[in-house]
């Protein structure tokens, strides 16, 4: 914990409150861990409205778990069919959409949920590109981050499949053959995954199993481990300066005010705003369209029955665009292979941003055109994968697909080149408000 | 400086998310027509449970559906215990079939699906699922050459058989497609109007077209019912109630959750001012 030792232990005033409170603090950090995470957590004045995102991926986790318990209590990862024919896990959503009290809510809330923790958490991420927020010395906050990034995609996976719908069953039975692509033990390893030769009964338990304890608990563990790197160092801000290095004699920094009460307030009118928003698409198109829950997720799994265009959940669709832009046979070595390699690269790009990354200036704001151009265009790039993710492919889409994949990854492989020879503007000795 | 920055990173943007729109427009069409909307219309949608249960319960089941939710569209416990409750025997039962699996598997190909959620699950990009089946329900012709004796101009080959028959009647189907020449030959057009009778017999004209420059694509065409119990509006309101009523039946709660929506919003827009008054009179001492 930040800098706990340097706390004195509470003093009680005589008052009750205050005798408990020095009686847990000789036992408990309790003062000095609200103070150096909370009350004198000194955070820069400057933040805007990308800065919420943190907190907001934050609330949409605690929600998700939440939701999750109850959700568990009434669903069960059954393949097997009902007397009228339908699978049990299917039939025990809509059990929970029915005859659950409130169920329907506590579900939508939850389906809703994973698309907002998606969208949390790549704005979270697009802020941290423009800002820098990976560059030394925050370069492990990046790390962790990328994990947790990389948890929520394996947790969103193993969640998909539960409602055991028609989308659940042959979109896992897509990605899960991707690993039949390794060489040698590709076959074996996709038959171990499933535990059987095909997606069914086994898979669905082990994945309910993944999904409610295995990929929360670390989750949570990486998630704490984020925030405690993060109090650590502090927050970067829209300058991309730092502000522990202009200080008061009693050695707060200038530009900093604590976290609570500033941003604690802050953050719970942006929570209200969020939770407008979320409440939009819970109570009146908890569907989206067919984005956030597929229709064709409304008929039960069927193994003998292929869906014409399997397509994943739009938080995928970008990489299963890379993966699907893979169209030649290269080096000897087969196409999806290619695919299934540059999907995990474009994943695990990201962790080498603070080293690719050779600006002498962090935030957007300072940096020249070249970081600008490269980022838009990545930006783009990325949101043009993500549709084209959702469509059945055509020659003229795949086309396209492929030069957003090059793109894509042009953005990582010439930032050394482009971030070094930007013309940045001078960073400020202080904070700007705007 | 900052001001040519900005314009090439605008010029960018434009650029890289124009230029694909071409290629991204693609695909096949399916034309449906629009559903009439019935939620909240009460009388609409226990006409609609009264033929749902008359005409589809003896081979669907809508195992997710209790009876006794009916209430929700204004029935009462005796109406249900009187006049609906075929396959149960406590309202608290869900809908049930009759028919068995197997023997459903025997006779269509294939077991006839659960309704519960039909709706749903037949939404595309073509409409809701509500426009599917309204324009399902209404594209029965008569066919020879299936098993039932039925064909559908939307469910091609469906295996199940017109049900509603009685009430729309009989009717001729017509279907104009033009389509690129195939075999030996110029290449080119041709119009291909293929015509079944009330009976279900099919008769074929193809026409070379000229020129080389056609959309391919299909139109179809029903001929005026006749023998039916309703005429062409009274079956299209009909079935207009039955898939309200397969509408309701997919989220029975769909009602509820939107007027509580209301509520939600108002409560969380009193919040969000509140919040950030507070936040205001917190940060007027930051500078």
């Amino acid at each position: 914990m930040a800098g706990a030792a340097n706390y004195q232990k509470y003093k009680s005033d005589g008052s009750r409150l205050g005798d408990l409170t020095e009686w847990v603090d000789a036992r408990f950090p309790l003062t000095s861990t609200w103070r150096a995470h909370l009350s004198e957590y000194y955070a820069p004045k400057n933040f805007n409205f990308w800065y919420y995102f943190g907190s907001l991926a934050f609330l949409v986790l605690v929600l998700q778990l939440v939701t999750g318990i109850f959700l568990t209590m009434h669903y069960k990862p059954d393949a097997s069919l009902n007397s009228a024919g339908v699978p049990v896990a299917f039939a025990a959503v809509e059990y929970i959409m029915r005859d659950v009290p409130w169920g329907w809510l506590i579900r939508y809330l939850h389906s809703t949920g994973a698309s907002a923790f998606f969208i949390a958490v790549y704005l979270h991420m697009f802020r941290a590109l423009l800002y820098g927020s990976y560059r030394k010395p925050r370069e492990l906050i990046w790390i962790f981050g990328v994990f947790i990034y990389l948890c929520l995609m394996a947790e969103a996976f193993a969640g998909y499949l539960l409602p055991w719908g028609q989308m659940s069953y042959w979109g896992a039975q897509v990605i899960i053959n991707l690993f039949s692509a390794i060489p040698l033990i590709g076959p074996e390893l996709t038959v171990w995954i499933r535990g059987d030769y095909v997606v069914g009964d086994a898979t669905l338990n082990r994945m309910f199993s993944f999904h409610v304890v295995a990929i929360p608990l670390v989750l949570i563990g990486i998630v704490a481990v984020h925030v405690a790197a993060l109090h650590e160092v502090g927050s970067n801000n829209p300058d991309g300066i730092e502000i522990k290095k202009k200080k008061d004699e009693r050695g707060i920094p200038l530009d900093g005010i604590p976290f609570h009460p500033y941003y604690t307030v802050k953050d719970i009118f942006g929570v209200m705003v969020f939770l407008i928003f979320f409440s939009i698409i819970v109570f009146f198109a908890p569907e989206l369209g067919g984005y956030f829950l597929e229709f064709n997720n409304f008929i039960p799994a069927d193994p003998l029955v292929t869906p014409q265009h399997i397509a994943p959940v739009w938080y995928f669709t970008p990489f299963y665009s890379i993966l699907r832009a893979n169209t030649v046979n290269f080096f000897w070595v087969d196409a999806k292979l290619w695919g299934v390699i540059f999907m995990g690269l474009g994943v695990m790009a990201f962790f080498f941003l603070p080293w690719l990354d050779r600006s002498p200036v962090k935030s957007i704001r300072y940096r020249g055109p070249l970081y600008k151009g490269a980022l838009a265009i990545f930006v783009v790039a990325f949101l043009i994968l993500g549709y084209l993710g959702m469509l059945p492919p055509t020659p003229g889409r795949t086309i396209v697909a492929q030069v957003c994949t090059v793109l894509y990854f042009l953005f990582f492989l010439l930032m050394p080149i482009y971030s070094r020879l930007d013309r940045c503007t001078p960073e400020p000795e202080r904070v700007r408000w705007k | 400086m900052k001001a040519t920055a900005m314009r090439t990173f605008r010029a960018v943007v434009c650029a890289t998310a124009l230029a694909p729109l071409g290629v991204l427009a693609a695909g096949a069409e399916l034309h449906l027509d629009r559903a009439p909307d019935r939620s909240g219309d009460t009388a609409a949608l226990q006409h609609g449970a009264k033929l749902f249960i008359n005409y589809c319960l003896n081979c669907h089941g809508a195992s997710f559906m209790r009876y006794n939710r009916l209430r929700d569209i204004g029935l009462t416990e005796e109406q249900i215990k009187g006049s609906l409750l075929f396959t149960a025997d406590k309202t608290g039962e869900p809908m049930r079939t009759a028919l068995r699996r197997e023997e459903a598997k025997r006779w269509f190909g294939a077991a006839p699906p659960d309704l519960s959620i039909i709706a749903r699950a037949r939404a595309s990009e073509f409409g809701s699922g509500a426009d599917w089946l309204y324009t399902y329900l209404r594209g029965f012709y008569r066919d020879e050459s299936r098993p039932t004796g039925w064909n559908n101009s939307v469910f091609a080959n469906v295996g199940m058989p017109h049900v509603l028959w009685e009430l729309q009647g009989g009717r001729s189907f017509q279907v104009e497609q033009v389509r690129a020449r195939s075999g030996k030959g110029p290449t080119g057009y041709e119009k291909v109007v293929a015509t079944y009778d009330e009976e279900g017999r099919r008769t074929e004209k193809v026409e070379p077209l000229a020129g080389a420059d056609h959309g391919e694509g299909a139109r179809t065409d029903f001929g005026p019912a006749r023998g039916g119990k309703l005429d062409q509006a009274e079956y299209d309101a009909a079935v207009a109630d039955l898939v309200g009523f397969l509408v309701f039946m997919g989220e029975p709660v769909a009602g509820w959750r939107k007027q509580l929506g209301i509520y939600v919003l108002i409560a969380l827009g009193v919040l969000a001012v509140l919040s950030y008054a507070l936040k205001r009179e917190y940060w007027k001492d930051v500078h």
